[in-house]
């Protein structure tokens, strides 16, 4: 049975219409945070979030203080926010800002003060129209309510809040092809070095580069304390965390559970949360983190939703997106729509991802559609080994950045996991899920 | 900026200790320790994108050994690298088959056919056959994306060097990627195509065939060229240039890297204006700019009839004698000579005849005395200068190169502009400063950047001219580029603003932007009046420059005149002095090119031009570089020196000067400027004269960097050491011992300015109407319409819009013309293009010209 | 003699006061451009240029890097369905498939009326309501063919102006007031912090040692 009796961190307003409203979140403990914040020293603020061990919810998982730790002291930095959110089958961020924009923006702004920034940006994936109107919405009446401008809450702490809207590119949310965008620019990853924002960053100033799902969690972890937040969850993986489970599962949603405490089969069969699969299916294969990761088997269910005890699986948790494959679809034409996928989101600059990931959706659309041949197999575990040389986990690398990598860790996965199912394909001359 | 190494860093490369400069690329320190990475998108004159993916390496680092490019990552002390492992292989490999995935198989149609760097990869490292099976990416076929470039997409394989040498080196940024992942392609703005003036160059740096340019297209396979080094003469920077041919007819020419000069660009001026040289066999009417001259000819009975040398020798020398003493003679032109040319008239017409009336220029440049007493400056010290000082025009139009290599001092090393300006200009927006010089008004805003005394009724404030002078200080650190930023004002007065900021800024250096091909080199080799060869002068002589000639001609004083090359009257701004003088005097016209100044000539001795002879020439910073020449010349025409040498044996006296190497040796041991040197050591960047500026030997060009250039360090030209010794180039050779001051000039008055007229500004326009446009089809369209040009306010003021005409009173008659508007020209003043015609084809620039004041008014008026 | 419209040209110019350099405004101003014009027109890329400090090429290149810019006339209504793994297995394909059957014209083209664009989408994170459907950017949330069909039908006769406006239209909610930190009280601010933090580290430094010798 799943554990359910941590805190709701991040999703505690949930069951109300008006979350997204300031009068409700002001009703529901909104802003306190930030009020106790600004008395206590920046220094401290960013201790607390240092003592919660929040690792970053954008994908790579990489600890929040830590980062911040690292931002270079110049006259001018910047805090990012990235609300790109485009990882197939990642739906919390999208919950985030439109359900619960004022706890983003009261996370943002007690990261600004922890950071002493006086500008940010939310870039908000363009595609959210609605969420663009609330958050933008929710900055007005931030600016209204005081709690953002010049001396905020009578404080010492100035700080603006831009919104940024993105324009559909899902490379964007690739810190480095973000912060590109909001210079105005076509979305190429930066190449490294410099290999952190937080010493080159926007314009080539020190820049934070977080999460929606990590800003929003700074309010209770102001709140209660970074110990109160690492007291939840074990290991490196403390506090709750939005899981996005989408696919052949009864009831696909975000919940938010306590780190490690629960499996991918308590997320994904309990009836409280994923609700099992649809009569009479069984299980076939899951992606425990986003497309990008490689794909799980059912012998891997009871793996703890846990960043190390996914990593040392050979996977990772990502995005915290799971979906889940049953027997009744084809995990062919699910590895052909997400080659399709990163195909159509490269954006272009390395030859591997480029021209080697339209090359490989070609060959998976033949597989799958009629036209493939046995030596496409191994030819596409060439192709791949040749964008991610040894296909280990996590990737090497000829490309700039990590895209280049992702469609080689499906494919591989899914090829090495379903031999049977594409020899069957090339035998059949096609699927034969139809 | 020299080939010295200053070590400092050691690292590995395949097992090797090799020692680097620190912040040098793995790929550049590699190279030279012998270890040479294939590479696509990394050039070395752009900075390092790590695109291609095509240099990746193993370097050791925290995580053990991971494959990084070799083109953007810089040596660290102690760093391991390996460019040979199995892994490294297979990366580079499946890079190269990537690559090659959606690469059309047209080699045999691609102008890149055999000198494609992609395809000399894939010889060398493929496998031979393709695993490719599907469908490859279509675009349609080569489209156009400016006047001269052709874009066929489907070859392109995005290494970005095309759209970073259009934003990063040119400025131009009107190609750029478009689409993205395996959609993407280069593109430009159907509003506003790639006119660059710089767009040869992309297709240059192209390692595929994908950019092409339209006056190349399909015109020889890479195989049958020839190529030699040379210099370009279409302007006084001097690019080095590859200069090919298929058999006698000249292919393309290609930048060369020279460190000091060119790094590799050139305009497209220089560039693709080869048909004027040999492919205009069609025009034969001597009048036009677009002919060649082949054969010697006499006017008999008023036509000019071809006959052979000795009828044409004869006559010149009768026409000489029969002017009645040296007096008498004159001549004018030279900068389209080489220096050996330049010297064997020198010889002929100071020495043998005695005339002191020599001009290279066309009342278009500076005093040639001043200039040759100025602290000189390199290139290389103007684009290194904390702080340049401009007083010319606009430098894209007038020295396109140099303009590049400033551009990039301003862009990426951010030093600091001051213009001096009178008119738009490409570099405006670098600008620290502009300050606003209306036509006139250049010796009082000199005088007040040296003395702080601003004079009433200037558009400069005292907060701005105090910014300055904080900048200029006393001079030390800053470079002055000085020329002619308008023709419409009196030389009179930007020589005086030019001897006042030598003065009183006693540690500047100049660099004269002098326009003219080899101007330079005729002016050391003294063509002009009181200049003696070797850039010496006596300041004491007196003769007259060209407009004095002009004026002695039609006063009768001069009744013979020697044209020098270039077209008088294509090039003298006073036409109607300028006609005048040409109907009454006797005309003795040397050539390459028709023009109409051959409608009054008497004589006309057809002569060898750019990529036909050989020589040395001297750019503006006075650097000797060699031409060679890579066809023969048409017809019966003979090399300047020949053609001086032989008239002066037909005047009765022998200069001694037989063959073009004895000239320059003559050159050499009389004056010790470095003439035979630089000739028989031809592949290096050249000798500068009166700066001690170390010779660098080349290095072997990169064919991935370059392509289609066959190493510059053999082909034609013997193996080059660049440690030419002959000459000490610091201690040479001028007689220039005076100081600017010591120059007297003559003073000129400026009239009240006119509160009811504009002041002319004429601006020099790259694509003119000169020789070379007019002789290249495929140029000649670009070469713009004459508008006058006005700030809005004042057109508003007009009640105009732009685009419309107005009703020009003007010294020489009134006339109709387009306006338009650009908000960088000064109020108060209109600007129009020297050198282009109206709508009608009608020389209006010359009816604008007040050749009776030092500026020029007009009077505006709505039809 | 600016192409956008006196309130869009204000806004734009709002807009690039909020950057600290001005081509960072190119996402909202092409978003501008595209509400102005229904879809990026030469002369809005031309406008958007000049407020960028960039090139027409330029503005071009960076617009066609992003799928919701249209360089092309596009319907009034563009109408995305995704089609990506989550939605696959929901029968987005088959979704699509309808779609382009119901409005009478290919994906990716334009309906006949003119009023509809359709586009296959990738992911549009909203896989708890999968296949996902977005109208103009907005969730319908129409799963199957029969719900799609009546969607199509209300916007047709306007019953979803309210929630749908025109393809182009993004943000409807207007930032108020521009930036309200003058960044020279910033840095000044910035100091004093920064000199009282040392202080406070100093200060933690010496009562650490000092901890340490008793
Ligand atoms: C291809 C790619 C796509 C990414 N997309 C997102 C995204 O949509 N949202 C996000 O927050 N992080 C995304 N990331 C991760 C970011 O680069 C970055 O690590 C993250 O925003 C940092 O925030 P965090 O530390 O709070 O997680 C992506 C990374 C890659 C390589
Ligand atoms: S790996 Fe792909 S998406 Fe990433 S920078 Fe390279 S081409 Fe772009
Ligand atoms: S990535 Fe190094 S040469 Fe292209």
């Amino acid at each position: 049975m799943a554990t359910l009796d941590a805190p709701a961190i991040v999703s505690s307003r949930r069951d109300f219409e008006d979350s997204f409203t300031l009068s409700r979140y002001l009703e529901t403990g909104g802003y306190c945070a930030l009020r106790k914040a600004l008395t206590m020293f920046p220094e401290a603020v960013a201790a607390e979030v240092d003592a919660a061990s929040l690792l970053g919810r954008g994908g790579a998982g990489f600890p929040a203080g830590r980062k911040w730790s690292m931002l270079r002291r110049s006259a001018i930095s910047y805090l990012v926010v990235n609300g790109d959110e485009s990882e197939p089958a990642t739906f919390k961020d999208h919950y985030l800002v439109e359900r619960d924009p004022h706890q983003l923006l009261e996370g943002v702004i007690i990261a600004a003060y922890a950071l002493q920034v006086s500008q940010v940006f939310i870039f908000v994936r363009g595609e959210f129209a609605l969420g663009l109107e609330r958050v933008q919405q929710a900055l007005n009446e931030a600016y209204s309510h005081g709690a953002l401008g010049s001396k905020i809450f009578g404080s010492d702490f100035s700080v603006d809040v831009v919104m940024h809207p993105g324009a559909g590119a899902y490379i964007c949310g690739e810190e480095t092809a973000l912060l590109e965008a909001l210079e105005g620019k076509r979305g190429f990853p930066r190449i490294k070095p410099p290999f952190f924002p937080a010493v080159t960053g926007l314009y080539g100033e020190p820049t934070v580069v977080n999460n929606v799902e990590t800003m929003s969690n700074l309010p209770w972890i102001v709140n209660n304390g970074g110990a109160a937040f690492a007291a939840l969850g074990a290991g490196r993986s403390t506090g709750t965390r939005l899981f996005a489970l989408a696919g052949n599962v009864k009831n696909p949603d975000v919940f938010e559970l306590e780190m490690v405490k629960n499996t991918f089969r308590d997320l994904i069969f309990d009836p409280a949360l994923g609700g099992g699969l649809f009569e009479g299916r069984t299980l076939k294969a899951f992606i425990p983190g986003g497309v990008s990761a490689p794909w799980f088997g059912p012998e891997l269910l009871d793996t703890p939703l846990g960043q190390d005890e996914v990593g040392g699986l050979g996977s990772m948790l990502g995005s915290g997106s799971i979906v889940v494959l049953d027997d009744a679809s084809c995990v062919v034409r699910a590895t052909w729509r997400i080659a399709k996928f990163f195909s159509r989101e490269s954006c272009g600059q390395c030859t591997p991802c480029r021209e080697g990931s339209g090359w490989i959706e070609r060959i998976m659309y033949r597989l799958e559609h009629g036209g493939g041949r046995m030596e496409d197999l191994d030819l596409l575990l060439d192709l791949c080994d040749n964008i991610a040389p040894g296909l280990t986990w996590p990737p090497q690398q000829t490309t700039i950045c990590v895209l280049g990598p992702s469609i080689p860790s499906s494919v591989h996965s899914a090829l090495s996991m379903f031999r049977d199912d594409f020899v069957a394909h090339v035998n059949h001359g096609g699927c034969s899920h139809d | 900026m020299t080939d010295v190494i200053r070590t400092s860093v050691t690292f590995t490369v395949d097992g090797r200790a090799v020692e680097a400069q620190p912040g040098e690329l793995i790929i550049e320190a590699a190279e030279r320790a012998g270890s040479y990475i294939p590479r696509f998108c990394y050039h070395p004159r752009m900075e390092p994108v790590g695109m291609c993916r095509m240099c990746l390496v193993e370097v050791d680092g925290p995580r053990g050994a991971t494959l990084q490019p070799a083109c953007y990552l810089k040596v660290a002390d102690g760093m391991n690298v390996t460019t040979d492992s199995d892994k490294v292989k297979k990366a580079q490999d499946g890079v190269l088959e990537f690559l090659l995935a959606n690469h059309p198989l047209d080699c045999p149609v691609c102008d890149k056919g055999g000198e494609c760097p992609l395809q000399d990869q894939t010889l060398a490292h493929g496998s031979g056959e393709t695993r490719f099976a599907e469908e490859k990416r279509h675009f349609v076929k080569p489209i156009p994306i400016g006047e001269l470039v052709l874009l066929d997409r489907e070859r392109c394989i995005q290494c970005a060097r095309c759209t970073r040498f259009a934003s990063e080196v040119a400025g131009d940024t009107e190609i750029a990627f478009a689409g993205r992942g395996d959609l993407i392609e280069v593109a430009s703005s159907p509003t506003k195509p790639f006119d660059s003036v710089f767009s040869g160059n992309t297709v240059q740096i192209c390692p595929v065939g994908a950019l092409t340019a339209k006056p190349y297209r399909f015109s020889a396979r890479p195989w049958d060229l020839e190529q030699v080094e040379s210099t370009c003469t279409t302007c006084a920077v001097g690019c080095r240039v590859a200069v090919q041919s298929s058999g006698n007819r000249l292919t393309r020419v290609l930048g060369v890297d020279s460190e000091p000069v060119n790094h590799g660009w050139l305009c497209d001026k220089g560039r693709f204006t080869l048909d004027s040289i040999d492919a205009n066999a069609d025009s034969l009417d001597p009048l036009s700019a677009a002919s060649r001259i082949t054969d010697p000819m006499v006017r008999v009975r008023g036509v000019l009839t071809p006959v052979s040398w000795g009828v044409a020798l004869a006559e010149a020398a009768r026409l000489l004698h029969e002017a009645g003493g040296a007096d008498a003679i004159g001549a004018i032109g030279g900068a389209s000579l080489t220096n050996e040319g330049a010297f064997a008239w020198e010889r002929f017409l100071r020495g043998a005849i005695g005339t002191e009336n020599l001009d290279a220029q066309f009342g278009d440049g500076l005093d040639p005395v001043l200039l040759q007493s100025l602290r000189l400056a390199s290139i290389d010290d103007a684009a290194c200068a904390p702080v340049v000082l401009t007083l010319t025009g606009d430098l894209r139009e007038e020295l396109p190169v140099l303009f590049l290599r400033l551009r990039d001092s301003f862009v990426h090393r951010h030093h600091t502009l001051i213009e001096l300006s009178s008119g738009p200009s490409a570099l405006r927006s670098l600008a620290a400063h502009a300050l606003a010089v209306r036509p006139g008004e250049t010796p009082a805003i000199a005088h007040a950047l040296v003395s702080g005394q601003l004079p009433l009724g200037t558009m400069v404030s005292e907060d701005e001219l105090s910014d300055v002078r904080a900048i200029l200080g006393d001079g030390t650190g800053v470079v002055i580029i000085a020329g002619r930023a308008n023709l419409a004002e009196d030389q009179r007065l930007v020589d005086e603003a030019v001897q006042t900021l030598a003065a009183g800024l006693a540690q500047a250096k100049f660099l004269v932007a002098l326009r003219r091909a080899n101007v330079r080199g005729a002016l050391d080799m003294g063509l002009g009046p009181r200049l003696r060869p070797g850039r010496g002068f006596d300041a004491s002589a007196s003769g007259r420059d060209t407009p004095a000639q002009l004026a002695a001609m039609v006063a009768g004083t001069q009744r013979a005149t020697v044209v020098l090359g270039g077209c008088v009257l294509g090039n003298v701004v006073d036409q109607e002095l300028a006609t005048k003088a040409l109907e009454v005097s006797s005309i003795i016209c040397v050539t390459g090119h028709g023009g109409a100044t051959l409608a009054y000539a008497d004589v006309v001795l057809p002569a060898t031009v750019q990529h036909e002879r050989t020589g040395t020439v001297t750019n503006l910073e006075g650097r000797v570089t060699a031409v060679v020449p890579k066809i023969g010349a048409p017809g019966a025409a003979w090399s300047d020196v020949a053609i001086a040498s032989e008239l002066a044996i037909e005047w009765g006296q022998s200069l001694g000067l037989d063959s073009i190497e004895l000239t320059a040796q003559a050159i050499e041991e009389t004056t010790g400027y470095a003439a035979l040197s630089v000739l028989q050591d031809q592949a290096f960047d050249g000798v500068v004269m009166g700066l001690n500026v170390t010779p660098v030997a080349r290095h072997a060009m990169d064919p991935m960097a370059f392509p289609g250039i066959r190493s510059t360090k053999t082909v034609g030209l013997g193996e080059s050491t660049g440690t030419t010794t002959l000459l000490d180039a610091s201690t040479l050779a001028t007689t220039s011992s005076a100081a600017p001051t010591d120059v007297t000039l003559s003073k000129v008055d400026v009239p009240l300015a006119d509160a009811y007229a504009f002041r002319l500004v004429l601006a020099r326009r790259l694509y003119d109407r000169g020789v070379a446009m007019q002789g290249s089809p495929a140029l000649t369209g670009l070469v713009g319409a004459t508008r006058l040009v006005l700030h809005s306010s004042d057109l508003d003021r007009l009640g105009l819009a732009s685009g419309a005409r107005v009703l020009v009173r003007a010294a020489g008659g009134n006339f109709e013309i387009d306006v338009e508007t650009d908000d960088t020209v000064l109020r108060g003043t209109c600007v129009a293009p020297l050198g282009t015609l109206d709508a009608n084809g009608f020389n209006v620039v010359s009816m604008m010209i007040d050749p009776s004041s030092p500026v020029t008014q007009l009077r505006l008026e709505t039809r | 003699m600016s192409h956008f419209r006196a309130d869009i040209r204000q806004r734009a110019e709002e807009l690039v006061a909020l950057y600290p350099r001005q081509r960072s405004a190119m996402l909202p101003l092409l978003h501008l451009a595209q509400e102005q014009d229904g879809y990026l027109s030469d002369e809005g890329i031309a406008e958007v240029a000049v407020l960028t400090d960039t090139t027409p090429a330029d503005v071009r290149g960076t617009a066609s890097f992003y799928d919701m810019f249209h360089l092309e006339p596009v319907g009034r209504y563009v109408v995305g369905v995704c089609t990506n793994v989550a939605c696959l297995l929901a029968g987005g394909e088959e979704l699509l498939e309808h779609a382009s059957v119901t409005l009478g014209c290919p994906v990716g083209a334009t309906s006949e009326d003119g009023l509809f664009t359709l586009e296959e989408t990738e992911c549009l994170a909203d896989c708890n309501l999968a296949p996902c459907v977005q109208v103009n950017h907005r969730y319908v949330r129409t799963t199957t063919p029969d719900a799609f069909d009546a969607m199509i039908n209300d916007l047709r006769e306007g019953r979803l102006d309210h929630d749908v406006p025109s393809h182009g239209t993004l943000i409807r909610v207007k930032r108020q007031g521009g930036l309200r930190v003058a960044k020279d009280d910033v840095a000044a601010e910035r100091a004093v912090a920064y000199a009282a933090r040392a202080a406070r580290a100093e200060a933690a430094a010496q009562a650490a040692a000092a901890v340490e010798i008793k």
